[in-house]
């Protein structure tokens, strides 16, 4: 078993350049995530792939955070809204040493606390429990409210799926968030482009999804969502545009990283399982 | 009764700074004076009660006691999940207020008919479920529920009973008050129509049927000693609420004796049993038509405790 890698620090971040660590941990993410849903029989592999980047990112060096003292009170908050992918998030947080990796293997096992939607119970670094889709945006707008009245230094970032923009909830936690000009709010969409049973063209449109976000009053910063660099640079310099909320529309491959599962409605559900599972192996090692 | 709420909330923000009102564009003239005295601890999240309950968990999980205000099945039905998920399952100090319970907007028709939500309410885990009788358990609810650790969801109503509160006495969730004293029956009520309650232990006490009666204004956690006392030591129970019979107060406190094992003497649930009330009119007229006022209930009691005329 490898180290975990310990990224996260309280220290703000002033690297002008990406860490040289974060691929390594997008890597571990993804690897970790096939072997928790293959061990765990679990669904939703695609949508982990598709924002590992993003995660490795935050948890690379984007997020002020002490692993050590996970209840800092000056902490960034990090609000997996689309809470189905948790298994990525579970395995950030212990390359982060919030959780032994060992514990990673109990991912939706009997008994376990690790929940196949994200649960906040007994596992510290988790901000916000979810699995219903459309409700981290208005408790991160709360949070983001919350810093704003008392001047705190702290920024709140909210990654959310395409499909939960489907969620009115979504929309009226949009409306809140600008009104309120909270500027210390990220929302990160990983936009993917497709759902859980068909492409989001076929489902909802949500195209022209930028400007929907621009009209309803946030700074809007497009970026490919697995290009590390620039990620790094989208979310280092918050807010993007004073006094707005920022929207950083990260364009995502769903599955990315395993060619049999990018652009796959199926790998939303689906489990990868003995010659599947070993040939998304050896892709994801040999990137 | 939304007015001593009101004011006990305005007076506790004046000594508490995190104290934080929510309201879901709803309350016009009775939300004026907290929100000039404490614009700070103030927010109107407009028409939208899932991301007004949603803000009010991330605020809550910064620090605030957060208050979330609207009528009816507003600010519970619409954004249970956000009840439910948000605030519950993170023990966030979310405090839902609804005003108008039962049928205190009865003229407005089902929309504004708020008859289930004690039922629903009350099924979550880790809420604490109040609904007071006077106005000085309203303005005593609001104080114990803003530091009782948790969500709670206080149902306020329109009418309320004459002022019950005895010298010295001081108010606790989940402590039932034991306003009158007889043996042959109790009646036990949740809610503003603990004055009808009372009014009907009048009526039948002349018609020589002394009656308990117990004000439950918390429903959840059920003080299951003054139930289990009142099967003991009275003739029967019957349980009164402005809503439906299914999986209220009257359930509630069947559950808790039948698993105690103490059956009451007696025992029935004075509620709506019928479907939605596509009736309307006033509070009065919909609690008579439904059963729900003094007389209606003496004679329930008098045919429960077998002295029908």
């Amino acid at each position: 078993m490898t180290t975990p890698l310990r990224l996260v620090s309280p220290t703000p971040s002033h690297h002008a350049d990406m860490p040289a660590h974060i691929p390594e941990l997008a890597r571990r993410v993804r690897r970790h995530a096939l072997h928790m849903t293959n061990r765990g029989g679990s669904s939703h592999i695609g949508s982990v792939l598709s924002m590992a980047d993003i995660v490795a990112v935050l948890y690379g060096g984007i997020l002020r955070l002490d692993a050590a003292d996970p209840q800092w009170p000056d902490r960034d908050r990090f609000i997996l809204s689309k809470g189905h992918a948790g298994a990525g998030i579970y395995a950030a947080l212990a390359e982060c040493g919030y959780l032994d990796v060992r514990q990673l293997d109990t991912h939706c096992q009997d008994g376990s606390l690790l929940s196949g939607h994200i649960s906040h119970k007994a596992i510290p670094g988790v901000e916000l429990s979810t699995g219903s889709l459309g409700h981290g945006l208005s408790v991160g707008a709360g949070m983001a409210l919350g810093a704003k009245l008392d001047a705190c230094e702290h920024r709140v970032f909210v990654l959310l799926s395409d499909g939960e923009c489907d969620e009115g909830s979504t929309w009226e936690a949009v409306l809140f968030a600008a009104h309120h000009r909270l500027d210390r709010l990220v929302a990160i969409v990983d936009y993917n482009k497709i759902q859980s049973l068909d492409t989001v063209e076929n489902t909802l449109a949500l195209e022209p999804f930028a400007a929907k976000w621009k009209s309803f009053g946030w700074s809007v910063r497009e970026v490919d969502g697995h290009d590390h660099v620039a990620l790094w640079h989208a979310l280092s310099d918050i807010p993007a545009s004073a006094n707005l909320p920022t929207c950083v529309l990260a364009h995502t491959t769903k599955g990315m990283g395993v060619s049999f599962m990018e652009n796959s409605v199926l790998w939303h559900y689906r489990t990868a399982r003995a010659e599947e599972f070993d040939a998304a192996l050896r892709e994801l090692d040999s990137r | 009764m939304r007015e001593s709420f009101v004011r006990a909330l305005t007076a506790l923000a004046e000594s508490d700074p995190r104290i934080f009102l929510i309201t879901g564009d709803l309350g016009f003239g009775v939300l004026t004076e907290f929100a000039e005295r404490h614009p700070k601890q103030f927010l109107n999240a407009g028409v939208a009660e899932q991301n007004m309950t949603g803000v009010a968990t991330g605020l809550a999980l910064h620090g605030r006691i957060v208050f979330t205000y609207s009528i009816a099945n507003f600010p519970t039905l619409r954004c249970l999940e956000q009840i439910r998920n948000d605030a519950c399952y993170h023990d966030a100090n979310v405090k839902i207020i609804a005003i108008g319970g039962g049928f205190s907007y009865g003229t407005l028709g089902v929309s504004h008919h708020a008859t289930e939500d004690l039922a629903i309410l009350r099924a979550l885990p880790q809420i604490t479920v109040v609904a007071p009788g006077d106005l000085w358990e309203a303005a005593e609810a609001a104080k114990a529920i803003a530091y009782a650790p948790g969500t709670a969801y206080l149902r306020l109503d329109k009418t309320a009973a004459p002022d019950t509160r005895r010298p010295n006495e001081s108010f606790q969730l989940g402590r039932a008050r034991r306003l009158r004293e007889g043996q042959d029956l109790t009646l036990i009520a949740t809610g503003g129509i603990l004055g009808v309650a009372l009014a009907a232990a009048d009526e039948l006490g002349v018609r020589g049927v002394a009656c308990r009666v117990l004000s439950m204004h918390t429903v959840k956690p059920l003080d299951a000693d003054a139930v289990l006392g009142a099967a003991r030591e009275t003739g029967g129970i019957l349980t009164i609420e402005e809503h439906t019979i299914h999986g209220g107060l009257g359930g509630a406190i069947a559950e808790t004796c039948m698993e105690a094992g103490i059956v009451p003497g007696v025992f029935a649930r004075v509620g709506l049993r019928a479907d939605f009330s596509s009736t309307v009119g006033s509070q009065a007229y919909l609690r008579a038509r439904y059963g729900l006022d003094a007389s209606s209930i003496a004679a329930r009691a008098l045919a429960l405790v077998g002295r029908a005329n």
